[in-house]
């Protein structure tokens, strides 16, 4: 899974897509994976460091960080 | 140091800045701007009520001219007129329908005037039109959905041996219309002809994201700029009442190749659709600035500036960059205007 390279994320979580003029907003989280992601981290290695710093189990978040790659790819955001 | 901007007389028509808007108030919004000429802008108008006639911060002074089927003697007549009054440098014509008089007129507006223009020639402005497109992106080496033209109603049958549908319905001029069976194509047909003429254009309906791109030529082959828009938001009549800038590689490089093997002279507007595999199809070239034109100004790219310079034999150099992530929004906004103003534009023709 890898971010695509154009894309600029703010602090704020607004992300902008500069080939097709789109952009989103997340929340705190999600600009977490999106900058682990960015930083070349593989699934698994998001999922460890999440379940560090949150208390959520390895189970829930694959499920939640499934669903939310989905999302990212469904926006073109996200390349397999 | 600071440098004299040089006083020149820009004649621009095109002042409709309404719903459906044409590109002249945002073309003398990029001239007003101008680090290197001091412009004085004569408005050149169809209608008594086109909003830019009141807008005196920008347009200094205008004139109403003939509207194109009046033959090209009378705006002659007319421009010789305004000639004399103001002493112009350049006409930057902003509607497809005036351009075929423009660009006839303009090597003796040269020659006996000595008003420059800037325009395609009238072998680059026919070969662009809607319905010898298809042979344009063949000869440009760009894609372009294949399109046919028709000229009955009872052509709608034969189109399923050579598309499907859905397919897209368009007016010679204006006007296009997606028809998903043969039925909505023949009410189409029936609607668009009546209002805008034959032939009317079959073409192959592809599905995507708009995305055009306003440019300039030097008619030497050389793109002298180019910015690629996405609508972002679209009015009932298809217009961009906002749009971003993007950054699109893809894109400025079959702009590059369209102005390039076109050698097309002048300011024009790419549209095109990308399909979800990323293929880019030209749906439309028109041979005028687009009315969202100063968004190229705001992203650092003066098109009309640099227009204005070739037309006057100066030596443009192309733009290289833009800022990528600019947004337009246009507003609406009612003027208030005296009746003596609107009195003196409908019977003297001048304001």
């Amino acid at each position: 899974m890898k971010i695509n390279k154009n894309i600029a994320i703010s602090e704020t979580g607004f992300i902008f897509n500069p080939s097709n003029g789109d952009s989103f907003s997340t929340n705190p989280v999600g600009m977490e994976i999106i900058s682990l992601l960015k930083d070349g981290k593989t699934k698994e290695e998001i999922i460890l460091e999440l379940t560090q710093k949150f208390q959520i189990d390895a189970s829930t978040m694959e499920k939640d960080l499934g669903d939310f790659f989905l999302m990212l790819q469904n926006f073109q955001l996200l390349n397999e | 140091m600071i440098m004299e901007r040089k006083k020149i007389t820009v004649a621009v028509s095109g002042l409709n800045n309404i719903d459906s808007p044409g590109p002249g108030i945002p073309v003398i919004r990029a001239l007003k701007e101008s680090s290197q000429f001091d412009v004085r802008i004569i408005g050149l108008s169809y209608d008594n009520l086109e909003p830019g006639l009141y807008m005196h911060e920008l347009v200094d002074k205008s004139y109403s001219i003939p509207l194109p089927s009046s033959g090209t003697s009378s705006l002659m007549e007319r421009l010789t007129y305004i000639h004399t009054m103001e002493n112009l440098d350049v006409i930057i014509p902003n509607f497809d329908a005036e351009l075929h008089s423009f660009i006839k007129l303009a090597p003796t507006l040269k020659s006996e005037k000595g008003i420059e223009t800037f325009l395609p020639t009238q072998e680059q402005f026919e070969s662009r039109h809607k319905s010898v497109l298809y042979d344009f992106g063949l000869k440009n080496e760009v894609k372009v959905p294949f399109s046919k033209m028709i000229f009955s109603a009872q052509e709608i049958n034969a189109l399923k041996n050579e598309f499907t549908y859905p397919l897209v319905i368009k007016g010679k001029f204006y006007d296009a219309s997606i028809a998903a069976t043969p039925e909505q194509a023949m009410n189409y047909f029936y609607k668009i002809s009546a209002k805008w003429g034959l032939p009317i254009i079959v073409q192959e309906f592809v599905s995507g994201n708009e995305v055009n791109v306003t440019a300039l030529g030097d008619g030497k082959g050389n793109c002298i700029g180019a910015v690629p828009m996405r609508k972002l938001y679209i009015t009932d009549k298809g217009k961009a009442w906002a749009g971003i800038s993007l950054a699109d590689e893809n894109l400025i490089e079959i702009t590059n190749r369209v102005i390039s093997n076109s050698k097309w002279k002048g300011g024009c507007e790419l549209e095109f659709i990308k399909s979800k595999d990323g293929e880019y199809y030209l749906l439309e070239m028109n041979p005028r600035f687009p009315a969202w034109v100063y968004l190229a100004v705001g992203c650092g790219q003066n098109h009309p500036e640099s227009l204005v310079k070739m037309a006057l034999g100066e030596e443009v150099k192309p733009f290289e960059t833009y800022e990528i992530g600019k947004l337009f929004i246009r507003y609406s906004f009612d003027q208030i205007v005296d009746l003596k103003n609107f009195e003196k534009i409908s019977t003297l023709g001048e304001l």
